[in-house]
This record gives structure tokens, sequence and C-alpha cells, in this order.
């Protein structure tokens, strides 16, 4: 259990509209480094609205969010990668037929210093090592930096998807449905990967319908249903039938108000 | 071949992130056994016709079959480009017509000024001319999401129509001869000068892609549009600069004509972008976008050219050419399909 600091990221009230339909209201949430934060709920629960706004490839309709004690502002992913927040969504953002290198770099590779680099040229050895000290740390075995991803497993994949976050330097990763389609062996290794982003003192928030794997795993457990949070608890005193409760409505938290929520003004 | 089980452990999986097909791990999305396999059919084609063919092996064969592939090299750079992002050219062909009348055009306008500068000034129009079409084809498809297939069929009426307008639909003959002088000379009896530009816009090609940012961010719109946005890469002007080069490259192949041919005709190029295409695909490319190679494409250009300078050889009339090429093509694909779904089975 990690020691209580002051939260990386906080939200309050976010809220996000479509027209007619409230997708998410008034949720608090609050993310501290070193720990995994889990986003569980039914289909429309939210989960992804929310993903997006923290991302910043959705604008809130309302709602606060403040990243390392300061209000922001997030209007796209490149915005919130500035700021630290790197996501892999479901579909990896990933090129198939670009190399492990490629994949990694994709949109922010090295220039050559000098003229070279203005023609556009870039630094090949800068991005091989850079990606070789990612890949390693996040230990999963990839054929090899130069070989296209098209030709590698879900979990292999998914490890090029989270290199491409520890280049970025992010101090919170989301990940959306991290193992969804994932085979028994690929899912226990992006555990493991996921636990050592949060022994890097990363906060990480992941949506995943594997409770399971969510209770072995989360610190806190964030509990959505039709847009509202119900259920903000401990992971470690709670057990998998206590979030199927949450997620299925036969339980409600009254209200916790989170002590994140509170420190926003 | 993969020794991971693929049980699913999701209630989602139609929603994305599928587990890979095992396809065998390669470097490159042409592999190196479709590149052998490539030259041992141009090996094979060389010894059909250095049987069948009067005086197939010579220094003309090869002078004539590199000279009549430099189009087709150029082209197929081009089109090899547009295809990676997942579009297509096909307005290259017409290029070649508008770009060459164009610069003809100028150049017997501009008599005044002498040999020399009357050249490059037509040179420089011709080449302004192919990339003012190949900017409007990318501001149609980046700004405009008009699919390549549509506005390049668009701006192909548009080019070769105006060709026609120009020209009065005939060829313009009043240029100067000493661009043939250039085009048409030989470096050491075996470098016909249109091969060394052919070959210097493989170089440039080559360097684009595999050196530079723009080629990463080329192959990496075609293999996936929406991870490409998502990973911050300014996709819309990849795609507007990789028409204006499709059109810049196109323009370069028009001059080099005009100066072999010695006159800027309104038919020179017509249907070239078929075989420009077929070249890039005989290589190994997919229309979808993201696979392919300019080793490739060199291949299948050598194909198709030396395909029809053999049929020539071998006294087959000419309209079956066209037949030949045809049915490279289909097989080639056809080929590439078969093992695709043995790979898709294993």
């Amino acid at each position: 259990m990690a020691v209580p600091t002051d939260p990386i990221l906080l939200g309050r009230n976010l809220g996000k509209r479509y027209g007619a339909i409230e997708a998410l209201a008034g949720v608090d949430i609050a993310l501290r480094s070193g720990e995994v934060t889990s986003l569980c709920g039914d289909n429309g629960a939210g989960k992804s609205t929310l993903v997006k706004i923290l991302s910043g490839a959705a604008t809130p309709t309302t709602g606060k969010l403040q990243i390392n004690g300061e209000a922001v502002r997030l209007r796209s992913p490149r915005d919130a990668q500035q700021v630290g927040v790197e996501t892999v969504f479901q579909d990896l953002g990933i090129a198939p037929h670009l190399t492990v290198t490629e994949n990694v770099f994709l949109g922010r590779e090295i220039p050559l210093p000098g003229l070279l680099g203005k023609l556009g040229m870039m630094d090949r050895k800068a991005m091989h090592g850079a990606t070789g000290d990612a890949v390693s740390r996040v230990k999963i075995n990839l054929p090899g930096l130069d070989y296209i991803v098209e030709s590698m497993s879900g979990g292999q994949r998914q490890a090029v998807a989270v290199s491409r976050t520890i280049i970025g330097r992010a101090s919170i990763v989301l990940l959306d449905e991290p193992t969804a389609a994932l085979g028994v062996q690929e899912t226990s290794r992006v555990a493991d990967l996921i636990g050592r982003l949060r022994d890097a003192r990363v906060a990480v928030l992941m949506i995943s319908h594997d409770l399971p794997m969510v209770m072995e795993l989360s610190d806190r457990v964030v509990i959505l249903r039709h847009g509202r949070k119900v259920g903000d608890i401990d992971a470690a005193e709670h057990t998998v039938d206590d979030v199927i409760a949450y997620i299925t409505g036969h339980k409600v938290q009254d209200q916790p108000r989170h002590r994140a929520a509170q420190e926003i003004s | 071949m993969s020794t991971v089980p693929t049980v699913s452990t999701s209630p989602e999986v139609e929603s994305g992130a599928l587990p890979a097909p095992p396809t065998p791990r390669a470097t490159r999305t042409v592999s190196l056994a479709r590149q052998l396999s490539l030259a041992g059919v141009l090996a094979a084609f060389v010894v059909v016709f250095a049987i069948t063919g009067t005086g197939f092996l010579s220094q003309e064969t090869w002078n004539s079959t590199t000279q009549y592939a430099s189009e087709f090299l150029i082209l197929g750079v081009a089109e090899t480009f547009v295809i990676l992002s997942g579009g297509i050219d096909l307005s290259v062909g017409s290029v070649v017509a508008l770009s060459g009348v164009c610069g003809a055009w100028i150049m017997s306008h501009t008599h005044s000024l002498g040999t020399g500068p009357e050249i490059i000034v037509g040179v420089a129009g011709a080449l302004a001319v192919g990339v003012l079409v190949g900017a409007v084809n990318g501001f149609l498809i980046a700004v405009g999401r008009i699919t390549p297939f549509i506005a390049t069929l668009g701006t192909l009426g548009i080019a070769a129509g105006l060709a026609n307008v120009i020209s009065g639909g005939s060829p313009i003959t009043d240029v100067p001869g000493q661009i043939g002088n250039i085009a048409n000379q030989s470096f050491g009896g075996w470098l016909p000068a249109l091969f060394v530009a052919a070959l210097v816009v493989l170089a440039f090609g080559g360097w684009l892609l595999r050196g530079t940012r723009f080629g990463i961010h080329v192959r990496a719109v075609g293999s996936s549009l929406s991870s490409a946005r998502e990973a911050g890469v300014a996709y819309r002007s990849v795609l507007l600069r990789n028409y204006i080069l499709s059109g810049g490259l196109a323009a370069v192949a028009g001059v080099l004509l005009l100066g072999q041919f010695v006159i800027g005709s309104p038919l020179t190029g017509a249907n070239d972008e078929l075989n420009a295409i077929a070249a890039v695909v005989i290589g190994g490319a997919s229309l979808a976008g993201g696979r392919g190679s300019l080793l490739g494409t060199v291949f299948g250009a050598f194909i198709i050219s030396i395909l029809v300078t053999g049929l020539i050889a071998s006294h087959v009339p000419a309209f079956w050419q066209e037949v030949a090429v045809g049915v490279v093509i289909v097989v080639a694909v056809f080929i590439d399909q078969l093992k695709d779904r043995a790979g898709r089975e294993i």
C-alpha cells in the first residue's frame, strides 16, 4: 500500500455531455505517483469518456483538472503529453508496418544536429539507443528493434506502446483495457509491466474488465455507473464481489467526498 | 509458429487490439524472399528473351531498356510514396504530358532569351506545373477529404485536357534541338542520360523514405492513420507534401521525355500511370498502404520494360505487350494472396 502523498493529478466535478446524453457527471478523481488506480464499470458507464478527458482527447463540459498542483486545460493529446500524461488507447496507437524504434519515436523523432536535421534527417543511433533502454525497462522480449511490429504478438505490441510512454517521460500513464484480447500468459506479462511502471513512481490509471487482475494490481479502484462515480475504494480492503456490487448498482458508496476532491478550490 | 496461446480473457474482443496473425518476423514490409523472387523473374525473362529474341543480349537492348524503364522508374518512385501513404495518384501520366507541353510552349515563346536561358525557363516552368498539380491533388485529399482515386481522376482529366488546350492538340516542335543532345547523350555508351536521371531520383527517394522523418510519417499515415494522428503526426501536411512530391517527379519525367523526343506532345505519358502503379504492385506494395519498397518498384519497372523490349526483339506484335504486362500483374498479386492466405491458416 502506497504511502499517502499529494495527488499528481486531481480532477473535480468532471462531466461530459454529448448533445442530450450525459456521458459523465460530477466525477472526482485523484491519481498518485507510484499508485495504480483501476477504473471499473459496465459498458456505457463513462470509463472511456473519463480517460479521454484526462488524455486530452475530449474536453470536459464541466469540472477542473490539476496536475502537479497547477490548473491545466488539455485541448489535445499533445497538450496532455506536455504535462506528462501519456495514454495507451485500446488500438495501442501503433503503426504495424513501422519498426519498433520507428513506432516508439513516432511523432517525436530526434533530428540530427545542424543542417542535416533541418533537412529532416534523424538521429537513428540516439533513437535506437533510447528505444533499447525503454524496451529493456518493460522487460518483454521483442525479436529486435528493427523488426516491424506487424509480426509481433499482442503482448509485444503492448510493450511497444508502453515503451512510447517511457520515452515521453510520462509521470501519468492511462491504459485503456491493456489486456483486452490477450492470452493468459501475455496478460500476466502485461500485469508485470504495469507493476514496473508503479515501481518507477508513475501514476497509472487503467480501465479493465478483468476484476481478479484489477484487485491484484490496483491500489485503488474507482467504479462508475451511468456516468457517475459510485465507488472509490481501497483495493486491499475489498473483494471482487464488492466491486461487482458497485458495478451492478447493488451497492453505492454514500458519496465519500474523496479527500482529494476538496483540495481544489 | 507462435508459442503463445491466444485464449481471450475479455468479452470485448471485437473492439480493436486483436492478436497479430503469426506472420514471419521481418525488418521490412516487403520480404527479402519477395525481392529475390522478383530478381529471379527478371533473370528468367532475360534468359527467355536471349533465346527467342534476335540480338537481345546487346548494348543496344540494354540502352533501349534502361531508357524505356527510366520514365517508369521515376513515376514508380512517385507512386511508391503515394501508395505507401495509402493513396494513389492517377494523374502522373497526364502531368507528364502537361509539364512537357508547358515546357515546350515556354521555350517556343522565349527564343529571344537565347538557347541556355530559354531551356532553363522552360524546364523551371514545366516543373512548377507538376508541383502545382501535385499541390491541387494534395489539397483536395488532405484538406478537402476527397478520396485519392477520385481527386486524382479529376486532375488526370484536367491536366490531359489543358495539355491539349495549350498545344492545340498537336505536338509543339518549336523547341531548341540542344535539349535532345542533352537528353539523348550516353555516358560511356552504357549509361543513357535518362537512366542516370532516374538513378538520381531513385537515390533521392531512398534517402527520403529511409533517412528522413517525412519518409517515416508517409509510411505511418498509410499504415494506420489513427495511430499517426494520435502520435501527433501532422498527417495533412504529410499528405500534401507527398502529392506535391508525386506531381513534381511526374514533371521531371515530363521534362526528360520532352528532351528525348524534342517535342512537347499532349500524347506523351498517356496511360503511363497504369504502368507505374503496376510496377509498384508487382514490387510487393499493398494498395491499402504501409507496405511497399523502392527496390521492389525497381524490379517491377524493369520487369515491365524488359517484357516490352524483349517482345519487340522476339518480333511479337506490339499489341501483345499490354496483354503480357496485364498477365504479370495478375499473377504477381495472385501469388501474393496465396502466400498471405497460407500464412493466416498456420
